[in-house]
């Protein structure tokens, strides 16, 4: 995928060299230098004093993340790298995504040695990259901790997080209103990997919210976001629970399962809350016709909005809305859940799982 | 010592062995030619990024790790055995070691004690394989598949699923140094595997290891304790999870029951690749050091040029089939020759 990505991006790149070239043969410019090697970034201006996209100096920013073996992450990967394309003064490297603790760090070691201008890093487990991105730091190269947090402040210049506690509240409070009351009601739990501080941040949020209209997780079942494992958990928790009033399920991708395994079981006496927010839980939101009535975003844009806090961090900037005069040194995104009344609104930006 | 008893063998044996010795040296340079082609390639396609010792020392990082388990792993495999479970324990060994430094230690313990936990840990796990496989009578693959899961359950229960970092900076500094310009997780692999080397080649430990592998019904006539050697050669592996571990705590500062997952796969291919045979009987250090090497390498390769993890799981699959394609026919050429 990102093989043919890049590719695809070194015609371009190969394209738009020829076209300048051609041009500047054409039309006879005073450019002395031809412009081939590095067409879009020599013919760009000088980095303007106002608005953020203006190009600025060539800057090469090193990304990484986990394996993209998620509808989510695959979103997030293709969004980043979609970002740098629109910066003519953006060369992006992508490490191909790994869950391997160790092998991540050495894709940042090796963007180190490459001397990037900065690296954004959407770490497999934040604790264990810490230290590598704490070297990078040193080395001069700012860090942009995408989504899972490193575990010390020196890590990282910028860090862009989801608000997972908040997906747990909202999900929370939108089944306490839903549920109006009903004090008795059976509430289920479908969470994501139990290891991850995410997961334990969702569920801390959802039983927090709940607490607040009296109710508690009745029966809850840890997955692995993966389909198969959405899939055998809640077919777990289905014969479990013989009657459920509200469902959250941590995660649209593990969704597909959990709602094949819903519909095995012909279950229907419930309502159910997605996480994350895919294309096609909106569709069944919008349409109406299943269980799912709501689900809490989860932007998976965050790692395109690091590459361009990083680069406005490597090009010496701040950021065009506020009147701070540096990029703040950590931006918590918001929540908020999707129903049949907004879905419009959202369904736009959602990925595709 | 005990071989030597076995008379009738010993003529059969001889010719035999000096084109296994042959053998072992052609295959090493096939594996040294593989190496150094990849880094051609590595050179040609990114160029200084590649070729600078900035690079080659985040690739010897890397291999350390998996290598040190793939030492272990070519004595159990050189023995006729299997150990899928290496990964399991060494992520096991990691949580059980940080669990010790970030709960139950006190300020003044020394951060030996962890070491010691992650080393103890991966031994007796090792040996409980070893155990089931011989005194149990469980295959060795479905005894380590069972260890395999059981360890990254206990794991998960150890850490609570949590990862637990460790603080403890004396033990990092202490490791994450160079020595040398070498850093010291490399020395380490260098030594385990020199010492893998002396242990397999050079004492009756390491010759009873490819006897029992060979032929077990021979070995045991020939008076070895074909059961004791099996627990010892498990063990062993253990302990080099054991190890991995300690190394995978000093890269990741951290202590995750998900630490070393499908590297015990990564081990075995390394294994095989170095020319030990899958079927027993026959193992080399040196080959498993350079198909270590290589899958690192490749990995290196494909990162520096922006290629797909896809398409680097297809190439690795082809060396692996290669690899073995070629040792069969050494195999078969070396069984003709005699």
């Amino acid at each position: 995928m990102h093989a043919s990505l890049s590719l695809r991006r070194r015609l371009a790149v190969g394209l738009g060299a020829t076209a300048a070239l051609t041009l500047g043969l054409t039309a006879c410019t005073s450019n002395e230098e031809p412009p081939a090697t590095t067409a879009p970034a020599a013919s760009a201006p000088a980095p303007a004093a106002g608005g953020n996209d203006e190009p600025g100096d060539k800057i090469v920013i090193g990304f990484s993340g986990p394996a993209a073996d998620h509808g989510w992450l695959g979103a997030i990967n293709k969004a980043a790298i979609a970002e740098a394309e629109k910066y003519s003064d953006v060369e992006l490297k992508v490490s191909e995504g790994t869950n391997d603790a160790n092998l991540q760090i050495s894709h940042v070691e090796t963007f180190i040695n490459d001397k990037v201008d900065a690296i954004v890093l959407l770490p497999t487990d934040g604790a264990a990259l810490t230290d590598v991105a704490i070297k990078a730091m040193e080395a001069g190269i700012p860090v942009v901790n995408v989504d899972r947090e490193f575990s010390s402040t020196f890590a990282a210049r910028v860090t862009v997080l989801g608000d997972n506690y908040g997906m747990g509240v909202s999900a929370g409070t939108y089944i306490c209103e839903r549920l109006g009351g009903q004090s008795d009601a059976v509430v289920a739990e479908i969470a994501g990997i139990d290891s991850l501080p995410l997961t334990q941040d969702r569920s801390r949020g959802f039983e927090d919210a709940l607490k607040g209209c009296g109710l508690s997780v009745s029966n809850r079942v840890a997955a692995d976001f993966t389909i198969q494992g959405g899939e055998s958990a809640t077919a777990q928790l289905l014969s479990a629970a013989p009657k459920i009033d509200a469902i959250w399920n941590h995660d649209d991708d593990q969704g597909v399962g959990v709602l094949a395994a819903i519909e095995t079981a012909g279950r229907d006496e419930f309502f159910m809350v997605g996480g994350a927010g895919s294309k096609n839980v909106m569709d069944l939101i919008k349409s109406g016709d299943s269980v799912v009535e709501a689900t809490v975003i989860y932007p998976s844009t965050q790692a395109a909005d690091g590459i361009k806090l990083a680069r406005l961090v490597a090009q010496g900037r701040s950021m065009g809305d506020l009147v701070e005069t540096s990029v703040p040194r950590k931006i918590q995104l918001y929540a908020p859940v999707v129903t049949k009344d907004n879905v419009d609104e959202f369904i736009g930006s959602a990925f595709e799982s | 010592m005990s071989s030597r008893t076995a008379t009738p063998d010993t003529e059969a044996k001889a010719p035999a062995r000096r084109s296994r010795v042959l053998g072992t040296a052609g295959r090493n340079t096939g594996l040294v030619l593989a190496l150094v082609l990849l880094c051609v390639v590595g050179v040609v396609t990114a160029g200084d990024r590649f070729a600078n010792v900035d690079n080659v020392m985040t690739i010897l990082r890397l291999a350390s790790v998996i290598g040190v388990l793939s030492i272990g792993m070519t004595f159990v495999i050189t023995a006729g055995g299997i150990d899928l479970s290496i990964g399991a324990v060494m992520g096991l060994a990691s949580v059980w070691a940080t669990t010790i430094a970030t709960q139950t230690m006190a300020t003044d313990t020394h951060w030996s004690l962890m070491v010691f936990v992650a080393l103890a840990v991966g031994l007796v796990a090792g040996l409980v394989n070893g155990v089931l496989v011989a005194y149990g009578k469980v295959v060795a693959f479905i005894a380590t598949l069972a260890m395999m899961a059981a360890a990254r359950g206990l794991a998960e229960m150890i850490s609570n699923r949590q990862t637990q970092r460790v603080r403890v900076n004396e033990f990092l500094d202490a490791f994450r140094g160079d020595l040398l310009g070498v850093p010291v997780l490399v020395w380490v692999f260098l030594v385990v595997a020199a010492a893998g080397w002396v242990l397999l080649n050079r004492t009756t430990f390491g010759r009873r290891t490819v006897a029992v592998g060979g032929n077990p019904e021979a070995s045991r006539l020939a008076g070895i304790n074909i059961r004791r050697h099996t627990v010892l050669v498990y063990g062993l592996a253990g302990l080099t999870a054991g190890i991995g571990a300690v190394m995978m705590l000093v890269r990741t500062t951290a202590g995750t029951s998900t630490h070393g997952q499908l590297y015990e796969l990564d081990a075995i291919a390394a294994v095989v690749v170095g020319g030990t045979l899958l079927a027993g009987g026959r193992g080399t250090i040196v080959g498993t050091v350079l198909g270590v090497l290589i899958f690192t390498t490749l990995t290196n390769v494909f990162t520096q040029n922006n290629l797909s993890t896809s398409a680097q799981a297809v190439a690795k699959g082809v060396i692996i089939v290669v690899a073995v394609l070629l040792q069969q026919r050494l195999a078969a050429r070396s069984r003709s020759s005699t």
